[in-house]
């Protein structure tokens, strides 16, 4: 017996099933603990409650909703509101992201210090303060409708929020729309046509310059098949309030101004180590082969850099997915203000709903990390 | 015969050397450079002067009622009369001489590591650090009057909940860590499911989670204070951070030193702790310092969930209706300490992340 103990299989088998015991009876102990509180409290089980009408508004919602819908319905509208104020965080994020690392590594002194001061203040300011900074202090500061900010007579910012021109939803605009996906298309098979005759004739093609040609020209066109006929729909004032345009609120606005600045540091932070991290052989080996610095940039550097600096940006991706949550703090509409808010305590089933909600989040993580593996097994370079 | 004179040292040419070569080469370069550094000065312009116009030269920092807040800029009077408020929350006045022993004591024990060689002392003094600082908040023994977690708040509420946070999460982390590198297959599946799970998801909905279910998952009898149960919260959402960070010290350890550990004898955890962990730690460190500045950006979130912080009180001060409309003060205020001792922190990680660095040359 005590041989046996001695033996390493043995005892990693006996430890592991010491750990599940030890795991399956304090499973049973909270599961029997919670049901029975659950009895004592009268609360219900089960998700029959999502069929139930919620019976309050929402605020902003980008599908029908009235107070009669179901919380089914809430926990639809609050996710499509997360996805909506991720995918406008991730591409202003992005953007600003790149700008930043990039101009970090400028040659001017006086840009490398400004972005490195921009990228040392926000990145140590928590998000929440920062959420709340925006919507407590300068979004409510704002005048009223009436002495709105004005620009260029189209774009009016009071204290109700952002209100912009949008487009008559004819046959132009869709043709227009249509034209852009089309040209998105055509760049991406474009860059593989480019880049295979690169591969096996060594010439160059311009696939930047004729893309942004395609970006132009495939939407004027479309302008004109479509009919030419592009209106805005121009919001004005009409009593109190403004009418017509679109009107963004001020929750979105400070979220998405928030959670943009404070990831962009850190997107910027990916960029720059990423550029920095190609190896300096690699610049002069390209430069000794006579290739131009643009040449260098786009043969030789950028492939590199992106490969290194793909993974940790697309973490920041996930993360600010997830920062979005902070909405709760200013009731932004989103599945933890709507679900785990407002339909929590409604319903009063914490264990389902916040269950549901955490279910949301995981999936978003796993097809994200699923999606990332997937990019750098592409993306690795193949060693010979 | 010809002689050669020695000819006098020539200056080098004021075009390559000194402020005026430098500011050629950095600001002014090339027509696109001179751009760029128009639009920085533009930018710094734009931003610098009304900042500080606001902040100082218009600011008034005398008195103590809003009345006398009369200049155009900022009204410090606000945050200097609240001082108190924003530090230690509604923790008794009278009381509070053992917050502020506590800090001194945090002092000496930092002057103590410092000097101190032995790891074993260095091990006791954080220990009773812990306990002496536990009873000073908490009071309740030898003759402390007992202060509720409800008057807790401030500053001192964020310090005690990162502190918390980052003390308790250690351990698990690394215990999570050994866990998901271990070769058994049943432990390594827990901890990899716990780890990815809690990455997986806000720490919002965790803490959520620890205010509303956690107190069903225990007989009634037993009840928990709103702000251990945010502790709870997130020492487990911490943990699984960490031990990420220390898995990944874990894969810095060549084979060779598993093998030799293995070699001489060692068990696993004598293996672990004594070869193993030491080197892993030193590599994760700067990593681990950035973990706790972003656990101490974290605690904010237990506003969300009623707790007093350091953020909460912004609200909580200008709710005062003598001094209404005090916000901007006070989130500037707030937001300056943070930045300060997140920016302090993230400085020293910085540091010895090129320590360590030249070490491993």
């Amino acid at each position: 017996m005590l041989n046996a103990l001695r033996n390493r299989k043995v005892r990693g088998i006996l430890f592991q099933l010491l750990t599940v015991l030890g795991l399956v009876a304090f499973l049973w102990y909270i599961g029997s603990n919670t049901m029975h509180n659950i009895e004592q409290r009268g609360i219900k089980t089960g998700f029959a409650f999502l069929d139930n009408s919620a019976g309050f508004g929402i605020s902003e919602a980008p599908v029908a909703y009235t107070e009669t819908d179901t919380h089914g319905r809430v926990f639809f509208v609050g996710l499509l509101n997360t996805l909506i104020v991720s995918f406008y965080g991730i591409i202003f994020a992005t953007i600003l992201g790149i700008l930043i690392g990039v101009l970090r590594l400028s040659n001017n002194w006086l840009i490398r210090k400004l972005s490195s001061a921009y990228i040392d203040i926000f990145r140590n300011i928590p998000l929440l303060l920062q959420i709340l900074f925006w919507y407590n202090v300068v979004l409510k500061a704002l005048p009223s409708p009436k002495q709105s900010m004005e620009f260029k007579g189209d774009i009016f910012l009071n204290n109700r929020g952002l209100i912009i021109p949008s487009p008559d939803m004819n046959s132009t605009t869709i043709t227009i729309i249509i034209s852009f996906l089309v040209a998105l298309v055509s760049i991406y098979f474009l860059n593989r046509w480019a880049k295979k005759k690169q591969e096996d004739t060594g010439n160059d093609f311009p696939t930047f310059l004729v893309s942004i040609g395609i970006l132009v020209v495939l939407p004027i066109l479309a302008y004109f098949i479509g009919g030419a006929n592009f209106n805005f729909d121009i919001p004005a004032l009409k009593g109190f309030n403004f009418v017509g345009g679109k009107t963004i609120s001020p929750e979105f606005l400070a979220l998405t101004l928030a959670l943009v600045i404070y990831t962009a540091t850190f997107i910027a932070e990916a960029v720059r180590s990423g550029i920095e991290a190609v190896n300096k052989g690699q610049k002069e080996a390209a430069a000794s082969i006579g290739l131009s610095s643009y040449q260098s940039l786009k043969l030789v550097v950028l492939p590199q850099a992106i490969r290194i600096a793909i993974p940790p940006v697309i973490n920041q991706y996930l993360n600010l997915i997830k920062n979005s949550s902070l909405a709760a703090a200013i009731g932004y509409p989103e599945i933890v203000t709507l679900f785990s808010g407002t339909s929590l305590n409604q319903v009063g089933q914490a264990i389902e709903i916040i269950a549901i909600t955490m279910l949301v989040y995981l999936t978003m993580s796993i097809s994200v990390s699923v999606l990332l593996n997937w990019l750098n097994h592409k993306i690795k370079i193949k060693e010979r | 015969m010809a002689v050669h004179n020695q000819k006098a040292v020539r200056e080098a040419p004021a075009n390559t050397k000194g402020i005026i070569h430098w500011l050629q080469e950095n600001l002014f370069s090339t027509p696109s450079n001179i751009a760029l550094t128009l639009l920085g000065a533009y930018i710094i312009y734009s931003i610098l002067p009304p900042f500080l116009q606001w902040a100082y030269f218009d600011a008034n920092f005398a008195g103590d009622s809003k009345a006398q807040c009369t200049g155009d800029g900022a009204c410090w009077t606000f945050v200097k009369v609240k001082m108190d408020m924003f530090m230690y929350g509604f923790y008794p006045e009278d009381q509070v001489w053992r917050l502020q022993a506590g800090v001194v004591l945090f002092f000496l024990l930092i002057g103590f590591f410092y000097f101190s060689k032995s790891n074993k002392l260095k091990i006791i003094a954080f220990t009773s650090y812990m306990i002496v600082a536990i009873l000073l908040i908490t009071g309740g023994m030898f003759g402390l009057e007992v202060v509720e977690t409800d008057k807790w708040g401030g500053l001192m509420l964020t310090i005690v909940v990162a502190a918390v946070g980052i003390v308790f999460s250690f351990p698990i982390g690394i215990i999570l860590a050994f866990g998901r590198a271990s070769e058994l297959p049943i432990i390594k599946s827990i901890c990899i499911t716990y780890i990815e799970f809690i990455r997986g998801v806000p720490l919002i909905t965790i803490l959520f989670m620890s205010s509303v279910i956690l107190p069903l998952f225990f007989p009634e009898g037993i009840t928990f204070d709103k702000l251990l149960r945010a502790l709870i919260g997130i020492t487990l959402f911490q943990a699984a951070y960490v031990a990420e960070i220390i898995r990944g010290g874990l894969q810095s350890i060549p084979r060779g030193q598993y093998e030799a550990a293995d070699a001489i004898g060692l068990s696993y955890w004598q293996k672990m702790l004594l070869v193993i962990l030491p080197q892993a730690l030193k590599v994760a460190i700067p990593n681990l310092v950035g973990a706790f500045i972003s656990l101490f950006q974290d605690t904010t979130l237990v506003l969300i969930i009623g707790l007093l912080d350091l953020l909460s009180m912004v609200g909580v001060a200008a709710g005062d209706s003598a001094w209404l409309g005090m916000e901007t003060e006070g989130y500037v205020f707030v937001t300056f300490v943070f930045w300060a001792f997140c920016y302090g922190m993230s400085r020293y990680s910085n540091k010895l992340e090129k320590q360590f660095n030249t070490e491993l040359k």
